[in-house]
């Protein structure tokens, strides 16, 4: 059977042995080492994530500077928000660039997978290599595609002049700006989903192919007809994946272009909106308000992802 | 049969110049750390290995506290993913093998909490850093991320997969306490696993960026993330020495994953596959 680990099985564990009734108070009585066990957790759970996430939403109903007294302003922040053009671009730019990103990575990934299927020799070199972008500094590589990028030396501008066509200003135009950023996500993340693919087309059973073939299928339609319906789990959890990844995008366009999102603000996404709202402008309860924005958008797009999920548990 | 081996030879052409797409920016970074800046500007572009990275390593080292910041990271990052082996696989074993009132909940609490996108804490867990008075240091890095939800949540699998629960019954009966069974049994089957976690948390933390960038305000005291960004935002003119920063912060990380690359890679793959 295929499916994803995203959604935890819910099966129950199977426990040691029958209780006799010495045994049973013998376990209540170590209780208390399996709470103090799960306590590291749940005590910087408690500290580090929920008592500031209920801050942040008592945060997102006041003004404050960090330095002043908080005052409480009701909705206002999310009217600001609803009402701020740069909310909605950064929005914008933020989906169009997990598109920009995301169909070429998954559609080159697939291939390679296919491709790498069928290699017999030197699969560990090429499965080593295609990793190693994604375990590479975000940083150090947005530095990198930057340079690649620049107007005075970049290669790209360097490979336009050579071929006659006029030098670009990829990182001083919005459109530029995008085909950038996510030609860097795409080479950062194209290896890691092929080696995801080639898991889930090892993982198809042979007899199928074996099938197809006594019916006389060719390569194409045997592709469209087994491989692609039996991967489908696996593209859905590369979505998943992607998909957080996606909402997440900060060091690339930050490094790149600068806090200020670069020319037309092309880069700006809704995290960088909110840091540069929190810790440059330092208008926490604003920032407080994109925050539980980012949340919901987050849920919405997990619950999209979960609906797929349980359209195909249904029709299997 | 010729026809067979051209089929063969085709591919590997297509995936040996998918490896060499996938292996251009390390090359063209080392070849930009080799040159000097004016070698970069030129056209055409220089494609040979230059003799200037001595110098390009002194420049970095005069304007970034470069083996300060390095150090730091490694600091960080090992003392983070040694935490989160301790307390992930000492929760994932108790999630796994043990029943206790309330455990459901917990663990449904614990899965609840991977949905939640870092921005939502993030400022006031700066007031509470503040507080704390850890604005600036590392504790600030190392303390909040010593225990993770993922690493509980996938150890938890892998004690569920891998060890009997008889095993575990007969280490009880044997007189064996639970921290004894935990590190007797359960932590020697778990190695793979381990393995895993273990690589994938140092690589997050050696390449975590928005929160230190956040609360290390000290300019000389950063990590390597922050001082390379630093280093690029003050000094992007002179290409040649950025990219030689660059080099040097991913050298360290390139070498650790190369150890272990197998298992990571294994561990990355499997968990989307696994019914």
């Amino acid at each position: 059977m295929t499916g994803t680990a995203t959604a935890p099985a819910a099966t129950a564990v199977p426990l040691t042995g029958p209780s006799s009734g010495q045994r049973h108070r013998r376990r209540v009585r170590s209780y208390w080492r399996f709470y103090l066990a799960l306590s590291p957790f749940y005590v910087l759970f408690a500290v580090f994530g929920l008592y500031p996430m209920l801050s942040t939403i008592v945060l997102a109903f006041q003004r404050w500077d960090g330095l002043g007294a908080r005052r409480f302003t009701g909705l206002e922040n999310f009217r600001f928000l609803i009402e701020d053009p740069t909310f909605w671009l950064a929005l914008t730019n933020t989906v169009v660039l997990f598109l920009m990103s995301t169909v070429p990575t998954l559609v080159i990934a697939l291939v390679l997978a296919v491709m790498l299927q069928s290699a017999v020799r030197f699969t560990s070199v090429y499965r080593i290599g295609y990793f190693i972008p994604n375990v590479t500094s975000l940083v150090a590589m947005a530095i990198f595609f930057g340079s690649v990028f620049s107007t005075n030396f970049g290669l790209v501008n360097a490979m336009l002049r050579s071929l006659g066509i006029p030098e670009q200003d990829w990182l001083g135009q919005p459109w530029g700006i995008k085909i950038a950023i996510s030609t860097m996500i795409v080479w950062q993340w194209v290896g890691y989903n092929t080696l995801i693919y080639l898991a889930g087309l090892q993982a198809i059973p042979r007899d199928q192919y074996e099938a197809a073939k006594v019916d006389g299928a060719g390569t194409v339609r045997t592709f469209f007809s087994i491989t692609l319906p039996q991967l489908r789990p696996v593209i859905l959890f590369t979505v998943v994946i992607s998909t957080i990844g996606g909402l997440q995008t900060f060091t690339e366009p930050q490094v790149m272009v600068g806090n200020s999102g670069g020319t037309g603000q092309s880069g700006m996404t809704v995290v960088l909106f909110f840091y540069r709202a929190a810790f440059l402008d330092n208008d926490y309860g604003y920032a407080a308000a994109i925050a539980l924005s980012i949340f919901a958008l987050v849920l919405l797009f997990t619950a999209i992802n979960w609906r797929i999920f349980r359209g195909r548990g249904e029709d299997r | 049969m010729t026809r067979y081996r051209l089929r063969g030879v085709a591919l590997h052409v297509a995936l040996v110049g998918a490896l060499l797409v996938f292996m251009f920016p390390f090359a063209w970074t080392i070849i930009m750390a080799s040159n000097s800046t004016a070698d970069i500007y030129r056209f055409p572009p220089k494609f040979s290995f230059g003799s200037q990275f001595d110098d390009n390593v002194r420049h970095v080292l005069a304007n970034v506290a470069f083996f300060q910041s390095m150090l730091n990271t490694a600091v960080v990052a090992v003392s983070t993913t040694l935490l989160v082996l301790f307390f992930d696989s000492l929760a994932a074993f108790t999630f796994a093998k043990f029943r206790f009132p309330g455990r459901n909940a917990l663990f449904v609490v614990l899965l609840a909490t991977m949905l939640l996108p870092a921005q939502l804490a993030a400022v006031p867990q700066f007031q509470t850093m503040a507080l704390l008075g850890w604005v600036g240091s590392l504790k600030a890095l190392i303390v909040p991320g010593a225990a993770n939800a993922f690493g509980i949540f996938w150890m938890r699998q892998y004690f569920q997969n891998s060890i009997h629960d008889e095993l575990v019954e007969a280490a009880t009966l044997d007189g064996c306490g639970f921290l004894r069974t935990y590190w007797h049994v359960a932590l020697p089957s778990a190695r793979p696993a381990l393995a895993f976690l273990g690589i994938f948390t140092f690589v997050a933390s050696w390449n975590d960026y928005m929160w230190p960038l956040i609360v290390l305000t000290n300019p000389d005291h950063l990590t390597l993330q922050v001082a390379l960004s630093t280093l690029n935002r003050s000094h992007g003119v002179d290409y040649s020495m950025v990219m030689t920063g660059a080099l040097m912060a991913m050298v360290p990380l390139v070498i650790v994953f190369g150890i272990f690359a197998r298992q990571f890679i294994k561990g990355s793959t499997e968990g989307a596959i696994r019914g």
